[in-house]
């Protein structure tokens, strides 16, 4: 298990390091830098910025710099826009917003997912099973930018239950709506994949046995059933996590709940390049962080994988 | 002991036959799929929405870029939809014919997703072919790449892209094409794995076929069923990556206009009672996607029965 893990850390430590500097690659080839303005600065005034914050450095001591300022410091420098603010602040601004309400969705998102699509399958052809598979067609053509007017139109303009935007981290009222469109569309799909291989997992033969010594049908689901099961759910896992973060960006911007997708789309409105390449590479870095994460579940739940 | 005589008969006559004519699985899995009712609904519906796109335009009484001084200003009273003044759909909050740009962001949408599908077909299907017919070091370097550029947060990189070497179309097929071969390129490799041993690539290298001659002419029009399958369910695909970046203002910058900026601009107006904003381009998105997931899965289960 240890090697296995030391194997998958290989591959996702040079990774992270290669979207780090690609992007940095991406700003340099990028027309523009951060002092070109509306009206041009003299050449002397460029040129002694320039200087002064290393941009005249050759590229790969840029690059050199950069990383080193991340890895070691965590230092992803400072706003090409806003004077009085770094990366870091903007970054630490929206996190905790977005790692609340991204938590609950992909809570909800799985555990109601394997909840609907786990009896669907018992049930499988009646009431419940039509049910499901039906919100789960649906909900599939249900993204989140469509989900999140829909519910504003729903439950705010028409219902007047909920406030339409806005955040806080003591009132749960602002957190329904976010969690609710950020999660439908992938609790569907883990509600249909979760039903389709526990529906093969009830026909495998240790089921069988299991039933045969008279065990107790719940026993049955929940100790032998739900564990082999689990194996695709699992690996979707790593695709919804980032599908999350992805959405939040969506989430930020129409219920400005001022997450970590508000400053994104902010600097990529502002050409904020550095509030660019932060958000993407910390957004990198829980990602494959997650990926491994889903790797090592994967291998410790699946008896049939040798590490 | 009774003969039934009109068993006997019918048993003769079937015999008097000439042999059953074979059908080939493409005759079988065209038959599924014809049977398939969800599918065929998708593919009336998608049919219909192409129809939309392409002589939508000829029914519009008003152009895209024309603004109807009569409603400006008060659109929420004046620009619902209506046949008299041939707003079919209405307006926008700016007056212009909601009917003409809901057929400009169809005609877009559509050609986004199918060029972005098109693309992932074209190198996704090389790109797995070479690798996995290739094979040893030369597919070990090829899938890691693969497996590193999976993990990039696309999303992001594709805006960073798009701001970075500005918001035009060519930049926004070029950075959705970047991404979606992935997923295809990992299918076709494994397919193309289990063909490379067949007796029929046997009997070609054995004659002295070029790789890359067998690669074309034998593993590719192989993988055709799997990639016909995976083009029809990435089409829906691009274009949600696609409306999803043009609902954050983006993606498709004005004139032009896509469903998702649509979509956009429709929810940022409906608390002034404008529903309909929303409502006609949500209604061709979703019936589309609809249309293509239906189809797609109808194509997978008629090419490959097993796979429920």
């Amino acid at each position: 298990m240890f090697a296995f893990i030391l194997r998958r850390l290989a591959i996702a430590v040079p990774t992270l390091l290669l979207l780090i500097v690609l992007s940095f690659v991406l700003m340099h080839l990028a027309p523009g830098g951060p002092f070109t303005q509306e009206r041009a600065l003299p050449p002397q005034v460029l040129a002694n910025l320039n200087a002064k914050y290393g941009l005249d450095d050759p590229l790969w001591r840029q690059i050199w710099n950069y990383v080193y300022g991340i890895l070691v410091h965590f230092d992803f420098g400072p706003s090409f826009v806003y004077p009085d603010r770094t990366v870091n602040q903007l970054i630490a601004d929206g996190f905790p917003v977005t790692l609340t309400y991204g938590t609950l969705s992909f809570l909800a998102a799985v555990l109601v997912g394997v909840t609907l699509g786990t009896l669907a399958a018992i049930r499988q052809n009646g009431w419940l099973d039509y049910l499901a598979v039906g919100i789960s067609i649906g909900a599939q053509v249900l993204p989140n930018f469509v989900m999140a007017p829909l519910l504003v139109l729903a439950l705010t303009l028409w219902l007047g239950w909920l406030p339409g935007g806005g955040w806080s981290f003591s009132d749960p009222s602002f957190w329904i709506m976010p969690v609710i469109a950020l999660s439908t569309s992938y609790m569907a799909s883990i509600a249909r994949i979760t039903r389709s291989s526990m529906l093969e997992v009830l026909g495998s033969n240790h089921i069988r046995t299991a039933r045969a010594k008279g065990m107790p049908e719940r026993r049955v689901i929940l100790r032998h059933a739900l564990r082999p099961a689990m194996l695709p759910v699992v690996s979707y896992l790593g695709p919804v996590f980032v599908s999350m973060i992805t959405g939040s960006v969506v989430i930020d911007i129409y219920f400005s709940t001022g997450g970590i997708g508000k400053a994104f789309v902010d600097s990529a409105l502002n050409r904020d390049y550095a509030v660019m390449m932060g958000v993407t590479i910390l957004v990198g870095a829980l990602t494959i962080l997650f990926n491994l994460v889903v790797d090592i579940l994967y291998a410790w739940i699946d008896p049939k994988i040798r590490y | 002991m009774v003969i039934e005589h009109d068993k006997m008969r019918s048993l003769a006559a079937r015999m008097a036959q000439p042999e059953v004519r074979g059908r080939s699985p493409w005759a079988d899995a065209r038959r599924r799929f014809l049977r398939n009712k969800a599918a065929m609904a998708g593919l009336v519906i998608l049919l219909l929405v192409a129809l939309f796109a392409i002589f939508g335009g000829q029914i519009a009484i008003w152009s895209n870029e024309e603004l109807d001084f009569s409603v400006m200003g008060q659109v929420a009273t004046m620009g619902h939809p209506s046949l008299e003044n041939g707003h079919y759909f209405g307006t926008d909050d700016l007056g212009r014919d909601l009917f003409a740009r809901t057929v400009q962001g169809t005609q877009i949408s559509l050609l986004v997703g199918i060029v972005g599908a098109g693309i992932a077909v074209i190198v996704g299907t090389l790109y797995g072919a070479v690798a996995g017919y290739v094979g040893g070091r030369t597919d070990q370097v090829m899938m890691r790449t693969v497996d590193i550029l999976m993990s990039i947060p696309y999303m992001f990189v594709l805006i960073l892209l798009l701001v970075m070497f500005g918001r035009s179309m060519t930049m926004l097929f070029l950075g959705i094409g970047l991404i979606s071969w992935l997923d295809m390129a990992r299918i076709v490799r494994g397919q193309t794995l289990s063909l490379k041993n067949r007796e029929f690539i046997e009997a070609a290298r054995a004659t002295g076929v070029s790789t890359w001659r067998i690669i074309i002419r034998h593993i590719v029009p192989n993988l055709l069923g799997v990639v016909a399958v995976y083009a029809t369910l990435l089409v829906p695909l691009m274009i949600l990556t696609e409306s999803f970046i043009s609902f954050l203002g983006l993606g498709v910058q004005e004139p032009l206009t896509s469903w998702g900026a649509l979509i956009s601009e429709g929810a940022g107006t409906m608390s002034y009672g404008t529903l309909w904003q929303l409502a006609f381009p949500l209604f061709f998105f979703v019936i589309t996607l609809f249309g293509f997931f239906f189809v797609g899965d109808g194509l997978r289960d008629a090419l490959d029965p097993k796979e429920r």
